[in-house]
């Protein structure tokens, strides 16, 4: 850590310019901050934003190919790679590690369906077997890799927070380290997705039929797994084994959202920066960290999502069932009172009725108060505390609610082996359901029936 | 009056809100075999998976013996369709059979020898007598249904639901399955099958119920296997519930 | 000879190896094998949260924070397969991640506000068997004693929810009682474990062993006493080796250990190894040289 701020410095003594500097200076000057803390920042920023872009479109895949368990058996063995290629060479350099790490990746994938397959081994034990046992190979292996760069503390907490401090020169510039392999990764990633955009849409959608027309899912399996593993390894020099937050939960979130997968990846990408960002700026304030405080922002935004969700937010779901609940209850209220008027001795005046009765008509529970209180306001009942009556509009309504009722209960009689006294039941919980284009198809379907099984005229 | 053995009134099932099986109603109150038949999708299996618990109702209760179903689980035996398991699982053929008693046992106590003779015997009346050390694994579909069958015999229930126990067996199983079925009603136990051979229907059983999502007829089945009322059953759906269970699911979708 | 610190050590993982091997025969059977991993994750927050408001290091305190937290990412687990569309694999990353983001985030931010006292909650991530105290084997021994204790009680009613949740439920048993149960063995097993094996590792101790048992038995009773075995011996195993050569972490080193006795059980075991099954010519695909030389040798005969 300490190493890599000091070799930092040395390099911003050595006068190479960093891109953006003036836009980072007018920033800081705007929010009156020292610059270079606002350069700092704007750089660890812009690499968690790739590498949450990388994570959220390769995430989103894993996601709908019931694959996410794989995101975080490859973050794991990753250790493994590069151990075993510091067993074989002795050294520490990036791109051997880089393809052992590829290695160890594919190796987990192949393994963890091999002794799925081969041993009889449960998918989900030969997952934790195959997985685990990297990781602590690669641990042991650290564990003896003494002086040498090994990083286990990287592994385990990520390092966000130097990202934007540790650079290097690139063309004359000074550039995060970070991008050197995050910017191919996002570049592999984009250009696998152009490239294979129908067979990978088809084959996560329907391997079957994927199959059947020529595209081979095996093939488009470990092609992603190889992307996937790429990605990952990039990712985690920055956010460690936390990579699996950034993979699954904003494609999960965006998933809530959408049904439809270009929106999808769009959503997840969105998703991922802002966790990112909302992530290391928290940690900035609560001296935490980062890696770990955009894991927390993803749950926290998954939350949101689940209540707030406009589809199927646990908000919008209560709030329909609660709207059906009171339309129910008011429905009971008018046809209660319809029925009271058929049966007085003058069927063509509204009956009087009362406040207290139409609550108990409503059925009396929490929702019998916003019931009447919704039949008033859309002037369906009319009236003061003692005399409550059916509008004409209110009138209209309950009647059709009857012949619903009836024509319901006719239908029943003629199709279904039921008792008379058995038909009242089910025709009084689905005559809320019938609206007046399954009441025509009911009347055909009868042959246009004046009364209803127990005698009584079905209302027009 | 003696309350009926199994009373189901006004039955409805939905699965994610759309109705499937609609306002049964349905009493048997001698012991007998009662055969559900219907064709494919018709609820069948749905009506004796809600019956037993295992599928939420959304109206209706179903009684037994006059007491609530879900208190006489003691004295009712499930068979369902094959493939419910883990076949993988570390387990004998004959351990599988003694499962059969651990509702009597209740919680804590092991089988002892009354039990382990009773399994050995049900596997007996199922053939299976050979089989007894195997993995559960490692049989035939139709020997496999016979462990389960053994499993319901150890039971030794009042009221048996079986879900389709001639599907798909050899015909060695199939005669094992319904001199079973037969020797049962024999004691005066009642058992209900959902049955998928039409021919077989009015050489086996007593009582037969004709199920369409919702029941359109039922009764002994001198009276109630007639060729209008199969014609009933099997005459294609009724568009009128289709379209209702459309609407309902759809006013009701929170999803 | 070995120092009274290496019999404590190897008394534990021996200790914890048994109960893991108990508990993981279940987990195994009733696919429920990453559920430990979810909880030894979700650990982890609590661990910092019991740490912050009591301001003990106790681990009694430490652990009763962690069981707490690992059963809520439990639960949290069984909450959003109930409520949304996710399906399990991807709810099961999500829970692990975030509580550990959480956990991670907690730890820096003690060490940066506790800077003087020395808070060794990072060693619960990859766990330090090697400074495993007195009080750590007992708290093991008296989770196994527990664990052993409703394991013998209700043999029969675990067996059966595991099998057949279905025909469980239709005899009137609990299933989800019975499956709760079993959720809190995990639960408590991987806690205790967690200073040893470490959030990351303990799952493996649940796995591997009870997955190497299932080659050599068809019988339960016979697994589980099986995977007690192998638990025990790679706990042993791996606690001598590391002690043997300094450096070498216990943990991980008992994870290889129960991998290396996985491979072996695969390879050896009689019926369902691979050996044997090449033999016997029902996997000849598997070891395609195994079967030509079998070929070869009838040839010859």
């Amino acid at each position: 850590m300490t190493n890599a701020l000091m070799s930092a410095g040395l390099l911003l003594c050595a006068k190479i310019p960093i891109p953006l500097t003036g836009l980072t200076n007018r920033l800081a000057e705007l929010l009156s901050l020292p610059p270079n803390s606002v350069q700092n920042a704007f750089w660890t920023i812009a690499v968690g934003a790739v590498c949450a872009v990388c994570c959220a479109v390769a995430g989103c895949f894993l996601v709908l190919r019931k694959m996410s368990l794989l995101g975080d058996a490859l973050s794991h063995s990753v250790l493994a790679g590069t151990a075993g290629v510091y067993l074989l060479t002795g050294q520490v350099s990036p791109l051997p590690m880089l393809i052992g790490a590829l290695v160890a990746g594919l190796l987990t994938a192949v393994l963890t369906q091999f002794v799925h397959e081969r041993a009889d081994v449960p998918e989900d034990s030969s997952i934790g077997i195959v997985f685990t046992s990297l990781f602590a190979f690669g641990v042991v292996v650290v564990s003896q890799a003494k002086g040498v760069h090994l990083d286990l503390d990287c592994v385990l907490f990520g390092d966000l927070a130097l990202a934007g401090v540790n650079l290097n020169p690139m063309g004359g510039y000074l550039w995060p380290a970070a991008f050197r392999t995050l910017i191919p990764a996002l570049v592999i990633t984009l250009a696998f997705l152009a490239v294979f955009w129908k067979e990978l849409k088809l084959s996560s959608f329907d391997p079957v039929f994927a199959t059947t027309v020529g595209i081979s899912a095996g093939l488009m399996h470990y092609l992603l797994t190889t992307v996937v593993a790429l990605v990952t390894i990039s990712a985690m020099e920055v956010v460690g084994l936390l990579v699996v937050a950034l993979l699954i939960v904003p494609a999960s979130i965006a998933r809530l959202l959408t049904d439809k997968l270009s929106t999808m990846l769009w959503l997840a990408s969105a998703v991922g920066v802002a966790c990112t960002t909302s992530g290391y700026l928290l940690a900035l304030w609560l001296e935490s960290s980062a890696a770990g405080m955009t894991a927390v922002m993803s749950g926290l935004l998954l939350a949101v999502a689940i209540v707030l969700s406009p589809h199927e937010g646990l908000l919008v779901r209560a709030a329909r069932t609660v709207r059906l609940r009171v339309r129910i209850c008011a429905e009971d209220v008018l046809a209660g009172l319809f029925r009271q008027q058929e049966r007085s001795s003058t069927p063509a005046q509204p009956v009087q009725s009362s406040r207290t009765e139409c609550l108990k008509l409503a059925g009396g529970g929490l929702l019998a108060a916003p019931a009447l209180r919704w039949l008033q306001s859309s002037r369906l009942l009319t009236g003061t505390r003692e005399d409550v009556r059916l509008t004409t509009q209110g009138t209209r309504y309950a009647r059709s609610l009857i012949r619903s009722h009836r024509l319901w209960e006719s239908y029943l009689l003629e199709n279904f082996n039921l008792p008379a006294d058995h038909l009242h039941d089910p025709a009084e919980a689905m005559e809320h359901y019938i609206g007046p284009e399954m009441q025509e198809r009911l009347r055909d379907e009868l042959s246009q029936p004046a009364e209803d099984p127990h005698g009584r005229s079905i209302p027009d | 009056m003696t309350a009926a053995i199994l009373d189901i009134h006004d039955m409805t099932v939905a699965y994610d809100r759309r109705p499937v099986l609609w306002n049964i109603d349905y009493t048997i109150s001698e012991p007998g075999l009662t055969a559900i038949v219907g064709p494919n999708g018709a609820g069948k299996s749905t009506m004796i998976r809600s019956v037993m618990g295992l599928v939420p109702m959304v109206s209706g209760e179903v009684t037994a013996w006059g007491q609530p179903a879900g208190s006489q689980l003691d004295r009712i035996s499930y068979v369902p369709q094959r493939g419910s398991v883990d076949w993988d699982f570390p387990i004998s053929v004959f351990e599988t059979v003694l499962m059969g008693t651990y509702g009597a046992l209740g919680w804590f106590r092991r089988p002892g020898r009354k039990q382990k003779a009773l399994a050995a015997e049900c596997l007996e009346r199922v053939g299976m007598q050979d089989f007894a050390q195997r993995q559960i694994g490692r049989l035939s579909g139709g020997q496999q249904q016979r462990v389960f069958l053994a499993r319901a015999l150890a039971q030794q229930a009042d009221l048996y639901f079986m879900d389709e126990p001639m599907a798909g067996v050899d015909a060695a199983t199939e005669r094992i399955v319904f001199d079973l079925l037969r020797s049962l009603s024999e004691e005066g136990r009642t058992i209900v099958v959902v049955h998928h051979d039409l021919r077989t229907v009015a050489e086996y059983f007593d009582n037969v119920v004709l199920l369409n999502v919702r029941v359109v007829a039922s009764g002994p089945v001198a009276t109630t296997f007639t060729s209008d009322n199969l014609q009933a059953t099997y005459g294609g759906r009724l568009t009128v519930l289709d379209q209702m269970a459309e609407a309902v699911q759809k006013q009701k979708e929170t999803t | 000879m070995p120092g009274s610190q290496t019999i404590i050590v190897l008394l534990g993982t021996l200790l914890l190896g048994i109960a893991a091997g108990l508990v993981g025969t279940f987990a195994v059977l009733r696919k429920r094998a990453l559920v430990g991993d979810v909880v030894a994750h979700s650990a982890l927050p609590g661990l910092c949260v019991a740490f912050m408001l009591l301001e003990s290091r106790s681990i009694l305190v430490l652990l009763s924070g962690a069981l707490l937290s690992g059963l809520l990412g439990a639960a949290c687990v069984s909450f959003l397969k109930r409520v949304t569309r996710l399906r399990e694999d991807a709810v099961l990353g999500i829970v692990l991640s975030v509580f550990y983001g959480g956990g991670i985030a907690l730890t820096r931010f003690i060490q940066n506000t506790w800077r003087s006292e020395r808070v060794d909650l990072e060693s619960f991530i990859i766990g330090r068997a090697a400074t495993m105290l007195q009080e750590d084997v007992m708290q093991i021994g008296i989770v196994l004693t527990i664990a052993a204790v409703v394991v013998v009680l209700l043999f029969k009613e675990l067996k059966l929810v595991s099998f057949d949740e279905q025909f469980c439920r239709v005899q009137g048993w609990s299933s989800t009682g019975l499956d709760g149960l079993l959720m809190l063995l995990t639960a408590i097993t991987v806690i205790v474990g967690l200073p040893a094996a470490g959030v990351i590792l303990t799952a493996a101790l649940l796995i591997i062993p009870a997955a190497a048992a299932r080659f050599w038995t068809d019988r339960l009773s016979h697994m589980m006493m099986i995977a007690c075995a192998f638990g025990g011996l790679s706990g042993v195993t791996g606690t001598l080796i590391s002690a043997r050569i300094a450096g070498l972490p216990t943990g991980p080193l008992i994870v290889l250990t129960a991998a290396f006795i996985f491979v072996a059980s695969w390879i050896f075991a009689p019926h369902r190894g691979v050996l044997f099954r090449a033999r016997e010519g029902l996997d000849t695909s598997l070891l395609p040289w195994v079967a030509e030389r079998q070929e070869d040798d009838g040839g010859a005969a």
